[in-house]
């Protein structure tokens, strides 16, 4: 099913006679779901733009590439920098904006400006029963009622079909320049990420992988070049300044996980301290790209050693198998919480319908 | 302003329910005296009053999990309170109901420089979390006006802002991760230092929830290093159209303030009555503050004062010290006060699109003149959160009653332009009642079945946030 409009995805979820696997594009989706597919990509269009206040309200299947095009005219961008996992998962077709916030897919910029989810203003989603609701609104500042929009951001689907979302926009920069540090063993690399997020420079991007470290400032032309000689003078290794374009070209491949695509093996995403996450890699020994200033590991291993990634995050954060020959899985979680999680899926879906089986 | 009829089997059992408290929690945590109650029978909307039942002053998670045990077993209605700052009388109690205070726990039990993120006890202050964390030159950077006496509790429970949330963000961008006492005593932990839940985001649900999901004991926040300094310009302007389009140029243009904020001129007059900052006598006057270097500051000021000047202001005022940047804000830091000093005021907390600035304010000119009461506004202008300030007289019957409707119209007008009731402040008991001018009934219902999960008997602050009658049958279960 392919609706083009709000009600017509309604009428849809109120007639379903089955499961049914919710989706935008299909260019991240992750789990075991199946079903007759809804796809959310008929639902396009910019309702509205105001570049003066920051704020851009889209239909839920409005292309990514449409939204950055539509913000890029106006000097602007989506914050949280949307990765392109296709190369990744071995995917075709075409990301959804609606599909961006049922993921949270945020990326690199998290160190800097939080995730996808924190700079979602609103949402109008269609829920299990096929009532269209509203949350949010379109104001940077809103405490009104309860924040569903931060529950439905990284719901993949299982509370509710968004049709419409709206976000708060970032100004695109003068400049950016990234510092590339080599020379380090992954431990000191990866704390010469720590020392540049704890100071006050800044930083809007801090990665590692393929032996380097990754080191990123935005903003003003004066203020970037000050800034890059600030962190320089506090980092060891050998240090090299990438400006530009050339910067651009390596945070879309950190972003985008570049480095682990069209490799064989299962690809693990980790989630924990940034202190932990040389020696959770150290000892599962595989290919890494970290990211988040180490606290994002995008992992590859040879397959069947879920087991052993547990026991790696246990008590320091969770794994997630997003492509592996079993599919992907997702992290368990505690019980308390789990019961929770399960009490308000079957609040907001309570036929069930909805991805069944994708969120553990 | 209605509140249910207390449960009278509640009250009838009050001996019972307070001895069993007794024997559950350590003596002096436990507070039943009519005296000592009246401490806790409002907040900071105090035009609303009730002694509570009890009210009981835990130090640990444990304590707060057996009281809250307890109250589930009997039925009781449970407040949570955290420094008594709400504005919107989210922490007033009714006489079934036990106050549950975190005011003892204010202790931090992890700082990590490292990953950036300190845990404490949810009865901390704000600005003392940003104060534990200074000497290695970290902040936390929510910043509500309240922030030296108002608790993390509080702040978590209505997603507190601030100030400098333009940049920075509000109380739910700034928190990873929270224990929580669930109302039939139930501990949960939700989120993590590592900031990414492994599931649903449940903890992005319940900040913001007004306390009526459970009972925030312990948060991990996230700390920020300290940018190298600060500095703000103040502009002054001859109508609010203009300096609501140089707010907007500047955004446009890239530049990122820490702050903008707008005063008009009644309150511009107070201010300046009562504080002396010396402001000019203008229509609209903006500070705007941004951070950085020297010589980052004094690039982004110069880009601002080009796009000020532009506007033909009639001031562009630059801070040449320390001394000078304090005077720029001493008018915009004493504005409540100076407005209490008049009469008694109601501060509202709509927030409304930027673009509608001049139409909104030119709206409440004339509301103003229609009921009669003076309006002051002060106010976020870079994310359009607004605080007008109703001046009545308490004394005067029915001038209580003239402003609270003053106040809905001011607020439905809000919602009219795109905008909300609460951009900070929280719901409460105040804005209860007007919930149905921002959302439709199966939008509460969708709010509602999230409560109906974590404390299906609707015992945990009760009669606030939905309108009376919308939660009527849920809270009768």
């Amino acid at each position: 099913m392919r609706p083009v409009t709000e009600a017509e995805l309604a009428e849809a979820v109120a007639g379903a006679r089955g499961p049914l696997l919710v989706r935008g594009g299909g260019t991240r989706t992750l789990g075991h779901a199946v079903g007759e597919v809804l796809e959310t990509s008929g639902l396009t269009g910019v309702e509205l733009y105001e570049p003066g206040a920051l704020t851009l309200v889209v239909q839920a299947g409005t292309p990514v590439a449409e939204v950055d095009r539509v913000l890029a005219a106006e000097r602007q961008r989506l914050a949280f920098e949307v990765p392109d996992l296709r190369g990744l998962l071995g995917r075709e077709g075409v990301s959804t904006i609606g599909g961006v916030v049922a993921a949270n897919a945020s990326g690199p910029r998290w160190v800097q400006v939080g995730a996808c989810r924190d700079a979602c203003l609103g949402v109008r989603f269609v829920d299990g029963s096929g009532t269209v609701v509203k949350n949010g609104g379109r104001v940077m500042k809103n405490v009104t009622g309860y924040d569903l929009v931060k529950l439905l951001a990284g719901s993949r689907g299982v509370l509710g079909v968004l049709s419409e979302v709206s976000f708060k926009v970032q100004a695109l920069p003068e400049a950016e320049a990234t510092l590339v540090v080599e020379g380090l063993a992954d431990e000191a690399g990866l704390s010469a990420l720590r020392v540049a997020l704890g100071s006050p420079f800044d930083v809007s991007g801090g990665a590692r992988h393929s032996g380097r470290s990754l080191i990123r400032v935005e903003g003003m032309a004066g203020s970037v070049t000050y800034r890059l000689g600030e962190l320089t003078a506090r980092l060891g290794g050998e240090v090299r300044t990438v400006e530009g374009d050339a910067s651009a070209a390596l945070w879309r491949d950190v972003r985008d996980v570049v480095p682990l695509q069209g490799k064989p093996g299962d690809i693990w995403r980790i989630a924990t301290l940034p202190t932990a996450a040389a020696e959770v890699v150290a000892r599962l020994d595989g290919e890494a790209v970290w990211d988040w200033g180490g606290g994002l590991v995008w992992l590859r291993l040879d397959p069947g050693r879920g087991a052993e990634v547990a026991a790696a995050v246990a008590g320091r954060g969770h794994a997630t198998l997003v492509k592996g020959q079993g599919g992907s899985v997702f992290p368990p979680e505690a019980a308390e919480v789990a019961a929770l999680a399960a009490g308000i899926k079957a609040k907001f879906d309570p036929r069930g319908i909805f991805n069944p089986g994708m969120m553990g | 302003m209605q509140m249910p009829d207390p449960d009278q089997g509640v009250l009838a059992r009050k001996a019972r329910i307070v001895a069993r408290l007794r024997a559950a929690l350590p003596t002096d945590a436990v507070i039943d005296a009519p005296e000592e109650l009246r401490v806790y029978e409002c907040d900071a909307l105090t035009a609303y009053r009730c002694p509570p039942l009890a009210a009981l002053l835990p130090r640990t998670t444990e304590e707060v999990s057996a009281a809250l045990r307890i109250c589930w077993e009997e039925g009781v209605p449970v407040v949570p309170r955290g420094s008594g700052t709400s504005l919107a009388g989210g922490a007033m109690p009714t006489a079934d109901s036990v106050i549950l205070g975190v005011a003892r726990m204010n202790a931090v039990l992890e700082t990590d420089y490292e990953n950036r993120f300190i845990r404490v006890q949810s009865g901390r202050t704000n600005l003392s979390v940003s104060g534990a964390v200074e000497a290695e030159g970290f902040f936390y950077a929510p910043d509500p006006s309240s922030q030296l006496a108002c608790a993390i509790a509080g702040n978590i429970a209505m997603n507190s802002g601030g100030a400098h949330c333009l940049k920075y963000g509000v109380t739910t961008n700034n928190l990873l991760g929270v224990t929580l006492v669930r109302m039939d005593g139930t501990i949960v932990t939700l989120g993590g230092p590592w900031g990414e839940p492994a599931g649903l985001d449940l903890l992005g649900v319940v900040c913001g929830s007004e306390g009526q999901l459970g009972v925030v004991t312990e948060a991990w926040l996230r700390i920020l290093p300290k940018p190298e300094g600060a500095r703000p310009v103040l502009v002054g302007f001859d109508s609010n159209e203009v300096a609501g389009a140089c707010v907007s140029d500047i955004i446009k243009a890239g530049i990122l303030p820490v702050a903008i904020e707008f005063m008009d001129r009644p309150c511009i007059r107070a201010t300046e009555a009562f504080a002396k900052a010396g402001y000019p006598d203008c229509e609209a006057l903006l500070i705007i503050e941004v951070e950085g270097s020297e010589a980052e500051i004094a690039e982004q000021l110069a880009r601002i004062k080009q796009i000020a000047l532009a506007h033909d202001p009639v001031e562009f005022r630059e801070a040449a010290d320390e001394d000078q940047a304090k005077r720029i804000w001493l008018g915009r830091k004493s504005a409540f006060g100076a407005m209490g000093q008049i009469n008694d005021y109601m501060c509202l907390d709509g927030t409304i699109p930027v673009s509608s600035l001049p139409h909104v304010l030119k709206r409440i000119g004339e509301m103003s003149r229609d009921f009669g009461l003076d309006v002051g506004n002060v106010f976020h202008a870079g994310d359009g959160n607004m605080h007008p300030l109703i001046l009545f007289n308490a004394n005067k019957p029915g001038d209580l009653e003239k402003c609270e409707a003053f106040g809905a119209e001011i607020l439905k007008l809000c919602v009219e332009v795109g905008g909300c009731l609460t951009g900070e402040h929280g719901v409460g008991i105040e804005k209860r009642d007007l919930m149905s001018v921002q959302f439709a009934p199966q939008d509460m219902e969708a709010q509602m079945r999230v409560k109906d999960v974590f404390d299906p008997k609707w015992l945990l602050n009760p009669a606030k946030v939905f309108p009376l009658a919308t939660s009527a049958a849920r809270r009768a279960g």
